[in-house]
């Protein structure tokens, strides 16, 4: 069943996704289906090992119709464009919607962190956030996912039982909740509607 | 807590440590540091912003404590080998034309980096006629650059940069291990002057000919940016270099104008005619 999450508040100005392993292809099966008219922005932690470059934004800029970018330390997070972490760093968003970049250490023994990038978004643009927690092997992203449904944004968690690994999504709903929970597919049409209705 | 009350507890801060012991953290970048000032909450057991400020205005070693909060200790050496390589390939050549070189390393933090430059300078045969800057606001950190002494465990992790920046050696050539300690830069020290020094509050101190400064920048706010890229600016000489890091830009800089990219993936920029 892919289900269909309630009503989406008309303010979001922002999504922001975590993953872990399995992450990649899981991506895969989202953003490629993201359409030319999609309007708000979708910043992406995906853990990966720490090299100079990430091949995240080449690999899936060939695969979709938005423009998808590595973020930048003050650049500003640009509608319809897709923004993924650079590698070693950890990244936020800033309440007027540009990235702030640190070096802080590792969160979860993960550097980006999702847990760093989600309270940074819920404290900086609070309920306009909708959050989205996918497969992984940590339990990073349930503290921030707390932190933006406390803050009255949204939070979609991938269905444990249809993850390539359980433990990032199922901790997110033992600590957070969830708005809903979805399979890739149901991630994909809601997320299509919440950045399209604009 | 409810964002907009931090936020406006956490400005209040921010103007009370300005006031009370001129440091300036006003136009750090307020993302990273929200985080940082949560952290140390936790560390006083504070409940609010405002109980940490009661803190620190009262209690000036609860302040020194703060140092390491406001700011980033996280270093490592020769980071971002190519960064290194590029220096050497492409900036090296052109310095070994003057006959004294000096280099600014600002917010050297606790040294690695620095150490690092010492080490590429000195392999280039350019270390006894060039002195380094080293400066930092924190008085702990700039002691622990001063010793060069890192734990012996990150050696392996830094010789592996080592050698993916094109070192010529071994590192182990330039350190002696002494109980669970490296001891680093005793052969480079001579060439080295330590000092307090804010890219917030202070002034130029000396011409240079290059900067040094990677990941300082992505903690402040543009403003703050600014005005550190505009000391770097009136410190370079003509054809002067500037790095910075990995994921920072000139791009949008008011002195953008003032730098072209040299090597553009590596983030080093030389100062040209505006």
């Amino acid at each position: 069943m892919t289900g269909r999450a309630a009503d989406l508040p008309s303010s979001l100005r922002l999504a922001v996704i975590g993953a872990s392993s399995g992450g990649v292809a899981a991506l895969g099966e989202i953003l490629p289906l993201l359409p030319a008219r999609f309007k708000l922005p979708v910043v992406i932690v995906v853990h990966q090992p720490a090299s100079h470059r990430s091949l995240l934004p080449e690999l899936f800029a060939r695969k979709c119709r938005l423009p998808v970018l590595e973020a930048y330390d003050k650049a500003p997070v640009s509608a319809g464009h897709i923004f993924f972490s650079p590698p070693d760093y950890h990244l936020m968003v800033e309440t007027d919607l540009t990235f702030v970049l640190s070096l802080d250490e590792p969160v979860n023994f993960s550097r980006p962190s999702i847990d760093v990038l989600l309270e940074s978004a819920a404290h900086s643009i609070g309920k306009d956030v909708l959050a989205i927690i996918l497969t992984g092997t940590n339990s990073d992203g349930a503290q921030g996912l707390r932190a933006v449904r406390k803050a009255g944004g949204v939070g979609w968690v991938q269905s444990p039982e249809t993850a390539q690994a359980p433990t990032m999504p199922r901790s997110a709903i033992d600590v957070a909740g969830a708005d809903a929970v979805l399979t890739l597919a149901g991630i994909t049409d809601n997320l299509i509607r919440a950045g399209c209705t604009k | 807590m409810e964002a907009g009350c931090f936020d406006l507890e956490l400005e209040l801060l921010l103007e009370g440590v300005y006031r009370r012991y001129q440091h300036d953290f006003r136009h750090y970048a307020r993302a990273s540091l929200r985080r940082r000032i949560s952290a140390a909450m936790d560390r006083f057991n504070c409940l609010t912003v405002s109980q940490l400020q009661d803190r620190i205005l009262h209690e000036p070693e609860v302040f020194n404590a703060m140092l390491q909060y406001f700011t980033v200790q996280v270093s490592e050496m020769f980071r971002d080998p190519s960064y290194f390589l590029s220096l050497r390939e492409h900036v090296i050549p052109e310095l070994q034309t003057y006959p004294s070189i000096k280099v600014w390393v600002a917010g050297c933090s606790t040294g690695e980096e620095l150490w690092s430059l010492a080490i590429l300078f000195r392999e280039s045969s350019l270390l006894s006629r060039t002195i380094f800057y080293a400066t930092d606001i924190n008085p702990a950190s700039l002691r622990i650059a001063e010793q060069g002494v890192y734990p012996l465990e990150r050696m392996a992790a830094f010789s592996r940069n080592y050698r993916a920046a094109g070192g010529s050696g071994s590192l182990s050539d330039y350190y002696t291990a002494a109980y669970d300690g490296a001891i680093l830069g005793a052969a480079f020290k001579s060439q080295v002057v330590f000092a307090d020094h804010s890219l917030a509050t202070d002034s130029v101190f000396s011409e240079v000919n290059l900067v040094s400064c990677r990941n300082v920048l992505i903690y402040f706010d543009r403003t703050l940016q600014d005005r550190a890229v505009g000391l770097f600016r009136e410190a370079l000489v003509h054809r002067g270099y500037l790095g910075i890091g990995m994921k920072e830009s000139l791009a949008s800089s008011a002195h953008a104008s003032a730098f072209a990219e040299h090597v553009r993936a590596d983030r080093i920029y030389v100062k040209v005619a505006s």
